[in-house]
């Protein structure tokens, strides 16, 4: 069971959390100007990255606010934590 | 009984006192310190059991939790299934007995305690033997925070079973020091009789500790039998030794056959003469110890057989002096014997070819082909292992964070270097941590040890007892032999995890801790390819078995799950409430009066929210509290309705939709202020709705200005429902005006009733004229007592939740999560009216204008009533349609939907379903089939609003 460094709460264990998916696909501005395509892609489509992959997660069982992280897919590993107001990390 | 083959003095056991067992129906005694299979050996007995696909009689191949041959059912103190002659602490009045292959859970509950801890640590080490020892009190005297386990009854791992000597005296008297001085660091936690079982991230470990197994029926009932401890460590440090592996020969399970380093165990530890004869078997120097400390013990040891052409000139002089004659060049190719080992067959051996056998007598077969570092904990956290040519072992193969591995387990296998080894890790743990080491952290001096011989890495003898490897064993457990193994390689297996399935080597309770590495080799020989390439199957905890008793703890029974009850629990206890559980809720579901079945007594709740009064405890409704000046905004985007233009004082039906336009929940909004609504969601929805809110808000919309809250448990909600309501509730509130006029549907109110602050809404889930009253918990039972007090005159009838699912289906109102699915819109369900075709964009809206949702064909919600007037459809049933000449299609039949709601209905007199079927608006009036216990029932599809469907009942 990992730990997981909760941006306001420090490292807790992962049960605590909750995962939220791809981060940085923002709700459309004006989703009633899409085409079909262009709001199914929003609806439907995601990134399914093997390594790094920037994710949204949730610290449902504690302080319950939303957070980013990059996360290795392939390994697991958590690189690093952001609030969500910080842009995403420049990773190599 | 007597206990001939134990030694006149030594060993760890306590021989002032004697101990009692039974073991298969017969007597033995023993000593506290002794293991059931110590006992047994003692006793002169080696077989424990037979084997489970092929009946040979099996014994006890090794001392502790490796042995693959000493399978025991336990009966007193409880009967356990599984266990190992060998790991079974002798207690008085233990019964056990042999098991072929398989045991027999208890029939009875257990009923003892288990429990578990969570424990943080800086540095957690795994092994008290010299590494784990060394590496722990260098940890300790840092001032760090340190926890040391070991499965074993006492520290000393090795030490336990040799004859070591540090600083110039017996070892065990160091082991005692170090157990003394970690005892008084107050950081250190050191637990005995404790199985580091599963490594996982992040410095996780899973132990398990047997705290009153050893005490047999003396067990004091309020200490947990066993106990999993939780273990979080900044750094794991695993010194878990190495498990002697067997060369693999030709009957080679016959009881008497042991490991070498097991025999000098019973010898060192258990005070405990495997045999009055022996012959040693090795690859490698360290089984040279055994036949010497056995021979000192009084054992005569047959000869060394040395598959080494040359043997071992180190020890060869020590061998001679004890007249022990050693064979170089030589193997055993077999055994004599039934139920224990009359002869060795030894025969000449080079460039792998094999002599011709001669018999050696003996009782006792020990067996070496060198150590198995116990590679386990590294594995298990996905640390690489790499094969070393030289042990013919894999050993970890790279660093991890935060988990290093010393000692035997990593591959060192002489006592000076483990002490080394152990000081060496643990002061890297600190130094990444950036703990300093204490000055003062002096190891005790070793002998200086020559350097041995070099092994011979050997996986099995040639067979030339012409079986062709039927009587080869690789896993005793699982009676799986060579010429399985040829067989898998033979149908073209390649794959080591393939071999294990196809074979079920390594796949029985021990988990192939002595047969998983020779499967390694033996399948690399027949494929002709580097062992390495062949690798190992992966490892997996638990290292050991576990029970699952112990896994579960204390969340067993009514501490399983949280229970959450209402203010009124008690009430509806004593009201006789026959509960159903709403999630963690317990919920009335209906109240039986004598003689009633649920059937009748739903008629009866129903008949009299319909035409007097009944009482409802809504109390598990989900209630979220939005604050805020731009709370209003929020519920705007993600209602499906307006929500903004809602007057305060006004309550609105509203539904929320996913992105994909689904509906997720729905419920009611009330407006308290400008800033401020509640909102009531169904009970199982109330935290995702929850959750959903605030995701929104924090992740989308953070400059919105609002806040969300739960305050379900804040607030009793009863409501009070039928024609007869408006009298309850003005009687118990004469300073409400309770008319239509002042109070009208869709409103709330709030009143005071003797100080206590009340609310009242006008929202109905049944069509009647119906007020809902929130207030406090605290007074919650005193105000539905109010509330029964005055609806007597008018027969007022406590309802549950099945009434309540009656009258609401019956007014087709639908519960979110039964009557839809994760696949329907609100126009599917008829709900386009609670869509708002002003808002710009709300959740959902833009996927209701996708081409599959204009589909006229998708399923809606309709009602059916069976056209017999009798069938109660099962909720789940599908819906078939008749082809045009009124014959069922021909299979596969093609369904049209299925039913989600059925009920039997008193105001309507019949049953009636709720369905979701295909384009069911334009099929109202026909008749479809719904398949029943083999038989087709007609049902005919009406709208989903049976009971009056003008809505002129719910003003009263
Ligand atoms: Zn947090």
């Amino acid at each position: 069971m990992q730990l997981i460094e909760c941006p306001w709460c420090g490292p807790r264990e992962e049960v605590e959390f909750s995962y939220g998916g791809q981060a940085h696909v923002p709700y459309p501005d004006t989703p009633g100007e899409l085409t079909d395509e262009e709001w199914a892609r929003y609806v439907f489509f995601r990134d399914n990255t093997r390594g790094r992959f920037a994710e949204r997660w949730h610290h449902s069982a504690g302080c319950r606010r939303w957070f980013n992280a990059i996360r290795d897919t392939a390994t697991y590993r958590f690189e690093r934590v952001y609030r969500l107001d910080e842009p995403r990390p420049v990773t190599p | 009984m007597t206990s001939p083959f134990r030694t006149a003095e030594g060993g760890r056991i306590d021989r002032a006192t004697t101990l009692e067992f039974t073991f298969d129906g017969q007597t033995h005694t023993g000593h506290p310190g002794d293991t059931l299979a110590s006992a047994l050996l003692a006793a002169g007995r080696h077989q424990i059991a037979t084997s489970i696909a092929l009946g040979r009689p099996r014994g006890v191949a090794a001392a502790w939790a490796e042995d693959p041959g000493g399978l025991v059912q336990v009966e007193e103190p409880f009967p356990e299934p599984m266990l190992l002659a060998t790991t079974v602490e002798l207690s008085d009045g233990l019964v056990a007995h042999g098991l072929p292959g398989q045991g027999r859970l208890a029939e009875v509950a257990d009923s003892a305690r288990y429990d578990g801890v969570h424990h943080h640590v800086d540095v957690l080490v795994v092994g008290a033997g010299p590494a784990g020892l060394a590496a722990a009190l260098t940890a300790a005297r840092s001032g760090a925070r340190v926890a040391l386990v070991d499965e074993q009854s006492e520290a000393g791992g090795s030490l336990l079973g040799g004859a070591d000597r540090l600083d110039d005296a017996p070892a065990m008297r160091w082991v005692a020091a170090a157990v003394a001085e970690l005892a008084a660091h107050p950081e250190v936690l050191h637990l005995q009789r404790t199985t580091a079982f599963g490594s996982y991230d992040d410095g996780f470990v899973l132990a398990l500790e047997r705290r009153t197994d050893h005490l047999g029926t003396a067990a004091p009932k309020q200490v947990s039998r066993q106990r999993v401890w939780r273990l979080r460590a900044r750094s794991v440090v695993v010194a878990t030794g190495a498990h002697e592996r067997p060369v693999v020969f030709a009957d080679n399970d016959r009881p008497g056959t042991m490991l070498a380093g097991a025999a000098r165990t019973f010898l060192h530890r258990y005070g405990v003469l495997p045999g009055r004869q022996a012959v040693v078997f090795t690859t490698n120097d360290s089984a040279y110890d055994a036949a010497l400390d056995l021979h000192g013990a009084g054992v005569r040891v047959e000869a060394v057989v040395d598959a080494r052409p040359a043997g071992s000139p180190q020890r060869r002089e020590a061998c001679e002096r004890a007249g022990i004659p050693v064979l170089p060049g030589a193997v055993v190719v077999g055994t004599r014997g039934v139920e224990r080992v009359t002869h060795a067959l030894v025969a000449p051996f080079a460039d792998g070819e094999v002599g011709a056998a001669s018999p050696i007598a003996c009782d006792l077969l020990l067996v070496s082909g060198g150590w198995n570092p116990a590679v386990h904990l590294f594995s298990q956290a996905r640390g690489r292992l790499v094969y070393d040519e030289t042990l013919g072992a894999f050993l970890p193969g790279e660093e991890l964070d935060g988990l290093s591995v010393t000692g035997a387990a990593a591959g060192v296998l002489d006592l000076a270097g483990c002490l080394v080894d152990g000081q060496r890790v643990a002061r890297a743990a600190l130094s990444a941590l950036a703990v300093e080491p204490a000055g003062e952290d002096r190891l005790p001096t070793a002998p200086e040890e020559v350097v041995p011989a070099a092994p011979l890495v050997l996986w099995r003898v040639p067979d030339t007892s012409g079986a062709e490897g039927t009587t080869s064993f690789v896993d005793l457990q699982r009676d799986a032999t060579v010429a399985d193994i040829a067989r898998a390689v033979g149908a073209g297996l390649r794959s080591i995890e393939h071999i294990k399935r196809y074979t079920t080597i390594g796949t029985a309770h021990d988990q192939g801790k002595t047969s998983g590495v020779l499967t390694s080799g033996i399948t690399a020989e027949l494929l002709g390819v580097p062992v390495q390439d062949t690798g190992t199957t992966t490892f997996r905890p638990p290292y050991t078995p576990v029970a699952f008793a112990a896994l579960a703890g204390r969340d067993r029974g009514r501490l399983f799950d949280p229970e959450r009850v209402t203010a009124l629990h008690d009430w509806h206890v004593v009201a006789g409430a026959v509960f159903e559980d709403v999630g963690q809720w317990k919920r009335p579901r209906y109240y039986p009066r004598p003689g009633e079945d649920m059937a009748a007594a739903v008629l009866r709740e129903c008949a009299a929210a319909r035409t007097g009064v009944g009482i409802l405890d809504g109390s598990t409704l989900g209630k979220i509290d939005v604050q805020g000046p731009d709370a209003a905004v929020l519920l705007d985007r993600l209602y499906t309705n307006m929500i903004s233009s809602l007057k305060v004082g006004s309550v609105r039906y509203g539904v929320m939709c996913g992105v994909d336009g689904m509906v997720i929940d729905d419920g009611t909004v009330l407006r308290l202020a400008e800033d401020r609504f509640l909102l009531l969601t169904t009970t199982g929805g109330a935290a995702k709705i929850l959750d959903w809110m605030e995701e929104w808000a924090q992740t989308e919309w953070p400059d919105l200005r609002v806040h969300c809250t739960s305050v379900t448990e804040q607030w009793v909600t009863f409501p009070v429902v039928g024609p007869r309501s408006r009298d309850v509730i003005g009687a118990v509130f004469p300073q409400v005006d309770v008319s239509n006029e002042a109070f009208p549907f869709m409103t709330w109110r709030d009143t005071i009733l003797d100080g206590v602050p009340v609310r009242l809404a006008r929202i109905s889930f049944s069509g009647e004229l119906a007020f809902e009253v929130y207030v406090n918990p605290w007074y919650g039972v005193a105000v539905w007592e109010r509330l029964l007090e005055a609806g007597r005159p008018h027969g007022i009838t406590p309802y549950g939740t099945e009434t309540m699912h009656v009258l609401r289906a019956e007014k087709g109102y639908p519960i979110i999560g039964q009557d839809t699915d994760g696949t329907v819109t609100p126009h599917d369900l008829g709900m386009a009216w609670a869509v708002s075709k002003k808002k710009p964009d709300f959740i959902g809206k833009r996927s209701f204008a996708r081409p599959a949702n204009q589909d006229p064909l998708r399923k809606q919600l309709v009602g059916l009533l069976p056209v017999d007037g009798q069938t109660v459809l099962p909720e789940g049933s599908q819906i078939v349609d008749f082809l045009a000449d009124g014959r069922l299609p021909p299979p596969p039949v093609p369904m049209l939907g299925h039913v989600t709601s059925s009920y039997r209905s008193a105001e309507l007199a019949r049953p009636f379903a709720l369905a979701l079927v295909k384009g069911g608006r334009s099929r109202i009036g026909d008749t479809l089939h719904v398949p029943v216990d083999g038989a087709l029932v007609p049902v005919e599809v009406t709208g989903s609003v049976l009971v009056d469907p003008e809505g002129a009942r719910r003003d009263g």
